[in-house]
């Protein structure tokens, strides 16, 4: 087991390579860089004074150099202007629009994306987990259309206008603050229980907003997978030892039924992120979202790339997590090698 | 005394259609310590009387009259009517895998991938005889030391996945066995195995009744099965029974018309070679249409129409990881060397697993060889095929076609017949549209179905039907050469002697060559002139068929010919001969007869046009051409 964790973890990193070289390809595709387009703004307004300056930032960040080299510095295996300075050593790049390092911009950001993201995926399995069952085991009665015709919901509706709904009445019924992931009085102030306690309570309408329509598919493929292994010949078997309905239905199906809800997992992290940017906009959350967007219409390219490559991390780390748990939960797939053998 | 008493059941299913009656008003005993074979075909209503025994009728069916008393004859429990218990209330689940337990056709699907068979079989035991789970272990151990597993204390790890279809079927008996139950019902214990595997659980099943004294009732579709297992025979259709009485009774002096047709469906070693099987709804084969535009295969009869030389074929089983696990491969066929003779039926023996089905794919072009070659003669001498390209490959494929195990999965749900029938004639441009839709309707004729089934979906029809749809599509391209790949395991033994003989007469009317492909001896017996068997990818005795079934020389051969079980009191299994050589790993064969990886499987001509793979016989004349 430690050795295929240890494999799995190993493979990783020619996958990040990968992602990276692919994400840095992306990011680069428009024409010209953000310091050129600056030049070319200030050229044609005739102020060429601070265009030698932007032509020494542009040396600085090594963005007169061919692609792959400016692949290679970016990533920290090939001399910069200063060295062997990249991701690899810990600098994840300048941000031109901030006009600060990226770990300054993206930094307090994080935190509350991973944490938003944890609390949605949370949400989501809570939610679908007992409703599928519900659902599957009930085939056709009327809870099972009641949560159907709910779920269609969750997928229809736009995610952004949900939000603002909910805004709305949670503004009106308990008077939490509109916007944002804290009250007002506690930006940029010491944590305390109290900003905690902010913290939490303005989570609650962001993860509902995001998870749902999440729930509402995870509903439906938990229902059907289980509705699939119900009628498994194995089930009868276990009927004709004399086991409950109850039991049976726990020890049985429903394991077979977890394996493509856990594999879920990593794939979920990337659509909550890239989801969620409009929701963060409305809602004005403080997430790398709406930070991702404005910094691909500026050509914001580190800052862009570093996010990407971030969010690619947390769905490789998401997979890991599935793939593990995969393989404590089903021993085909941990002794999967000893059975050929 | 009688263990289970059914008086008058019936059971109806609701359906969209109205109501729908399965079980007609049966009534039968199962005796204490006895065997009841109940007898018949698909959807006679068999697997309904099992479910309503066990209480597992499905929610749409109800018991409209009659009654399931169990009495245990041990005397602890008064009897009971299982039709007035509720279905899924504790009293019946107290019975179920306590006093009546139930082992299932599928040893694949039967047991949960995800849990230890130790778990899965002590689950029972934990639930009806008080006990804790260190004791439910030892039980368990003792129950697999009883059917038989090799390594008992160490198979209780072992997750289903990790063992051969035989050994889950013991590990099913062993998890019916644990709480000793009055009554087994072993609904088709034995039909998803091999004919050696299935003479072993056969054997166990008899064994542990014995030790147990506890009543079977074994609900099974061949003949041969009940021959040998059962005391008593009920023979159902359609929902009521037809016949019921002693083994010797029914077996000696059928009286039921059904029962007589039934009886000789089944094809047997004792045939002569002249004799021609009695299908209950026989089939008139047409085949003047299609002689019209035939092109006759010019090869003449009796020459090598097929050959393959050397044909070895090995598939990688894991690709090589990242990090460099290495590939494992399969040997499936190991330099095998084959002729079909042009006119004749070649049938290919084996169990699964010997490489029967990818020696077929190999002379179909369908996979490609590791080494050696396949040769065909297409009128010019043999050629080989994997030289063939463009017009001479597609000439190649209208000369050969395949028929195809399962009717159901191997026709497009899609697609109707007419489509079905007129899609190879497109495929290879022949003829006009409406060239095409008389030669479907010619095709339907020939297989004795009415044309004006042309526009249905395959949906509609039985399976036997369906596997006629499949020959006849076969047929479309008017082939000289048909690979019949277990054609008829699929069906019943009625459906199954229909075709047959309508494989017969096609071959005699189209001057048809075969290369049959089955597991079942005795309908490879029925139905081909030479016989070629293999075990585990090599070919390892070939010769006429009365000379392979009469005089079998290799140790394999005799092993599968007395396993098989024969529809016939006179001659039963040998049990006692059984298990004592495992004949299927070719290290374990006597001299000459041993193969070991690596040496060559040599085919030797022990009599006249019967070879023999004996590797040791060569090594031993070279030996003794060296000392001269």
């Amino acid at each position: 087991m430690l050795q295929y964790i240890a494999r799995r973890i190993l493979a990783m990193i020619p996958t990040l390579f990968v992602i990276s070289f692919l994400t840095f390809f992306i990011i680069e595709l428009p024409a010209g860089d953000y310091i050129s387009n600056q030049i070319a703004a200030l050229k044609s307004t005739g102020e060429s004074s601070s265009v030698a300056k932007l032509e020494f930032l542009r040396k600085e960040f090594a963005l007169d150099r061919p692609f792959f080299e400016r692949y290679l510095i970016w990533v920290g295996v090939w001399p910069g202007p200063h060295g062997f300075d990249g991701l690899i050593q810990g600098n994840w790049g300048w941000s031109f629009e901030f006009d600060k390092p990226v770990s300054d911009v993206v930094g307090p950001t994080l935190p509350l994306t991973v944490l938003l993201n944890f609390a949605t995926i949370l949400f989501v399995y809570i939610v679908s987990f007992p409703i599928g069952i519900y659902s599957a085991t009930r085939q056709y009665s009327w809870g099972d259309y009641g949560f159907t015709l709910l779920g269609y919901f969750g997928l229809a509706v736009p995610n952004f206008l949900l939000g603002l709904i909910l805004l709305y009445l949670f503004n009106r019924w308990f008077g939490l603050s509109v916007g944002g992931l804290m009250a007002p009085e506690y930006i940029d102030q010491p944590w305390s229980l109290n900003k905690g306690l902010s913290i939490l309570a303005h989570m609650i309408v962001p993860t509902i907003v995001i998870g749902t329509s999440g729930t509402a598919a995870m509903i439906r493929r938990l229902r059907a997978n289980l509705l699939d292994e119900l009628h498994k010949q194995y089930v009868t078997t276990g009927r004709a030892k004399g086991l409950s309905e109850r039991k049976l239905l726990t020890k049985y199906p429903l394991r077979m039924a977890l394996n493509p809800f856990i594999a879920d997992i990593g794939s979920l992290i990337p659509s909550m992120v890239s989801g969620s940017v409009i929701v963060s906009v409305v809602l004005n959350l403080p997430t790398v979202g709406p930070v991702l967007l404005s910094a691909l219409q500026s050509q914001d390219q580190f800052l862009s790339g570093f996010i990407l490559l971030f969010v690619a991390v947390l769905t490789l780390f998401g997979m890991l997590v599935s793939d593990l748990l995969l393989a404590v939960l089903d021993p085909r797939i941990r002794l999967g090698g000893r059975a050929s053998s | 005394m009688n263990v289970l008493s059914i008086d008058g059941l019936t059971v109806d299913f609701k359906t969209a259609e109205g109501q729908v009656r399965a079980v007609d008003d049966v009534s039968f005993t199962v005796p204490q310590n006895k065997t009841v074979a109940l007898v018949g075909e698909s959807g006679s209503g068999k697997t309904v009387i099992s479910q309503t025994i066990m209480g597992l009728l499905p929610e749409s069916a109800h018991v409209t009259s009659g009654s399931v008393v169990l009495d245990d004859p041990r005397g602890s429990e008064p009897p009971v009517d299982i039709t007035k218990l509720e279905r899924k209330g504790p009293q019946m689940r107290h019975l179920r895998g306590n006093q009546i337990a139930i082992i299932f056709q599928e040893p694949m699907t039967s047991l949960s991938p995800l849990h230890t068979i130790g778990d899965q079989i002590g689950e029972a035991a934990l639930l009806h005889r008080n006990v804790g789970t260190a004791e439910a272990r030892e039980l368990t151990r003792e129950m697999l030391r009883l059917v038989q597993f090799p390594d008992p204390a160490q198979s209780l790890d072992a997750y289903p996945f990790e063992l051969s279809g035989g050994l889950r079927q013991r590990a099913m008996i062993a998890m019916a066995m644990i709480c000793r139950p009055a009554l087994l019902i072993a609904d088709e214990p034995t039909t998803a195995l091999d004919v050696t595997i299935q003479a072993e659980i056969l054997k166990l099943i008899k064994d542990v009744q014995s030790e147990l004294e506890m009543s079977v009732l074994m609900i099974t579709h061949d003949f041969g099965v009940v021959a040998n297992m059962a005391d008593e025979v009920v023979v159902i259709y359609h929902g009521r029974i037809m016949e019921k009485g002693t083994a010797q009774q029914l077996f000696n002096d059928p009286q039921h018309a059904y029962l007589k047709a039934l009886l000789k469906a089944v094809p047997s070693f004792h045939m002569d070679k002249s004799e021609r099987l009695a299908p209950i709804r026989p089939i008139e084969v047409h085949a003047e249409d299609l002689k019209k535009s035939r092109i006759e295969c010019t090869v003449e009869p009796g020459k090598p129409l097929v050959e393959v030389k050397n044909a070895t074929k090995r598939f990688n089983l894991r690709k090589a990881g990242l990090f460099g696990t290495a590939p494992k491969t399969l040997t499936a066929l190991d330099t095998i060397n084959l002729t079909i003779r042009r006119g004749e039926c070649l049938g290919l023996v084996g169990e699964s697993g010997s490489g029967k089905t990818t020696a077929a794919k190999a002379i179909l072009r369908a996979i490609n060889l590791n080494e050696g070659q396949v040769f065909y003669d297409r009128g010019e001498g043999l050629t080989d095929i994997a030289e063939l390209s463009g017009g001479d490959l597609m000439d190649y494929r209208r000369r050969v076609q395949l028929i195809f195990q399962d009717p159901f999965s191997s026709l497009n749900p899609r697609m109707t017949v007419n489509d079905i029938l007129t899609e190879p004639l497109q495929i290879h441009g022949i003829g006009t549209p409406e060239d095409q839709a008389e030669r479907a309707r010619a095709l339907m004729n020939l297989v004795g179905l009415d044309a004006r089934f042309l526009r249905r979906y395959p949906h509609s029809f039985s399976g036997g039907q369906r596997q006629r749809i499949g020959i006849a599509r076969a047929l479309a391209l008017n082939p000289e050469f048909l690979l019949c790949d277990e054609p008829t395991s699929a069906l019943d033994v009625s459906v199954q002697a229909q075709i047959l003989n309508l494989l017969q007469d096609l071959k005699r009317d189209l001057n048809l060559t075969y290369l049959f492909v089955s597991h079942n001896l005795a309908v490879v017996d029925y139905i081909a002139d030479r016989i070629a068997v293999m075990c585990r990818g090599r070919v390892v005795e070939i010769g006429e068929t009365r000379e392979i079934v009469s005089n079998p020389l290799h140790p394999y051969t005799k092993a599968l010919l007395s396993a098989v079980p024969e529809p016939d009191l006179e001659t039963p299994l040998d049990f006692a001969a059984l298990g004592e050589s495992r004949a299927s790993d070719p290290s374990e064969w006597p001299e000459p007869f041993r193969v070991v990886d690596g040496v060559e499987p040599t085919l030797v001509e022990f009599e006249k046009d019967h070879f023999v793979c004996a590797p040791g016989v060569e090594a031993q004349s070279a030996l003794r051409g060296t000392a001269a």
